[in-house]
């Protein structure tokens, strides 16, 4: 999800390298070894992990927009206490997700750039607006869900510091479903109304969050590489499939459907076959067309320009705390 | 464009997971000062109770081994079995050794 590479195609790389060191790499990685951050890599590999890594961070952040909209307006005060602990958790899954990008050698700076520039990417799924407090629900349940499929194959990703950057992230995650889940069923096990509002947010947010799992395989250039590299692990496709397959379930337990006619049980594959995602729509917010990307992207720059001032003078401070230390001695 | 000089540096966070165990690295913050990369680690890295003390250290500080010299440092210690208790046979009637 967060990691389906949308940039296209790589480039071919002109950059010509020791045979014998590419060799040795491949059969390190095919031996399902990590990579450490000065080990010698391709220059393929690392300019790949960064921009899946970061664009991963980057979806982390601009992910706690659609959330953070709704904290002063939660229902009661365990719903707040609890959405408040939530968006943190996913500002400190950026953090922990920079931190590993930084080890290939880029910058948190570098990378905060790229984003508000519109250069690097990250999950549509965030370009979508959050309408009611059912949608809280349906982030929660739906998207973290998909997260949590796509991100648990990625706890054995070749690159260590992303590797252990997705353990501590999986730890986090669990709870980030189950509240949302939990308040899908309050909703509807509540008054016709209520029970409307989660079906309407399931029917929104439904197929964004199949688009999440990215292009179909046949449309995704530069998985079978990122397969070979263990820096992805499960193809779309089977991801989107065996989400499907968890979720359907998981909403009809709870008296609400899945907006999809075409949706049904197969029991010869043992799954769910559905109807086709919209990719139209799904390109269209890649190249930043969604709802709410303009709104996105100004936010974060208001956050970055306001927040200037203040990164500035914790800089001065330090370094004149500094200076003035080594004189006193 | 960005400045690295006027980026908060980075620090390393050690945190001991509770009373007698060591400090065990965790991951990396940014911050201006030690002070300030203490809060940030403590906001980053123990939400849930993951510990009860850190440590935070300059990353430029530290000093890894480089890993084209890992054969050279760490396989002698290969060959060295008799640093390993299993290596010498005992008679099963000599007890408590
Ligand atoms: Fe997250
Ligand atoms: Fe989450």
């Amino acid at each position: 999800m967060y990691t389906t590479d949308l940039s296209g195609k790589n480039k071919a790389e002109a950059v010509s390298e020791d045979a014998a060191k590419v060799a040795a790499f491949e059969a390190r990685v095919a031996n399902d070894e990590f990579i450490e951050p000065k080990d010698w890599m391709p220059e393929a590999y690392r300019k790949t992990l960064i921009r899946q890594i970061s664009q991963h961070a980057h979806s982390e952040i601009v992910g706690m927009l659609p959330e953070g909209n709704w904290i002063t307006r939660a229902p009661n005060l365990r719903r707040k206490a609890i959405l408040l602990a939530k968006v943190q958790d996913e500002g400190g899954h950026g953090l922990y997700l920079y931190a590993a990008a930084e080890t290939l050698g880029v910058s948190r700076d570098e990378m905060t750039e790229a984003l508000l520039s519109g250069k690097a990417k990250y999950s549509t799924i965030f370009n979508y607006p959050t309408l009611t407090w059912a949608d809280i629900g349906a982030i929660g349940w739906l998207v973290d869900g998909a997260a949590i499929m796509n991100q648990v194959p990625l706890q054995r990703t070749s690159y260590g510091p992303y590797a252990r950057a997705m353990v501590r992230i999986c730890k986090e995650e669990s709870f980030h479903q189950r509240q949302g889940y939990e308040i899908m069923m309050h909703l509807a096990q509540g008054t016709p109304e209520q029970k409307r509002m989660a079906q309407d947010a399931i029917d929104r947010w439904w197929w964004p969050s199949l688009m999440m799992f990215g292009p179909p395989d046949d449309k995704s250039p530069n998985t079978e590489q990122s397969m070979r590299w263990r820096i992805k692990r499960e193809t779309n496709d089977e991801l989107r499939q065996k989400f499907v397959d968890i979720t359907v379930p998981q909403a009809h337990a709870i008296g609400l459907s899945v907006p999809d006619p075409a949706l049904k049980w197969n029991e010869a594959r043992g799954a769910h076959d559905f109807g086709e995602v919209d990719w139209e729509e799904f390109y269209a917010v890649v190249r930043g067309e969604g709802p709410v990307a303009k709104e996105r992207m100004q936010a974060r720059q208001k956050a970055w320009d306001d927040g200037a001032w203040v990164r500035e003078a914790a800089r001065v401070h330090a370094e004149k705390r500094a200076s003035a230390k080594i004189a006193a001695e | 464009m960005s400045d690295p000089k006027k980026e908060w540096p980075l620090w390393e966070v050690f945190v001991r997971g509770k009373g007698g165990l060591s400090h065990r690295h965790v991951g990396s913050v940014h911050a201006a000062d030690a002070k300030m990369a203490i809060e940030h680690a403590r906001d980053t890295y123990t939400r849930r109770l993951e510990g009860v003390s850190l440590w935070v250290v300059p990353s430029a500080q530290i000093t890894a081994s480089d890993p084209g010299e890992a054969a050279a440092l760490f396989e002698p210690a290969e060959d060295k079995v008799y640093r390993h208790p299993t290596f010498y046979s005992i008679p099963d009637h000599i007890k408590h050794i």
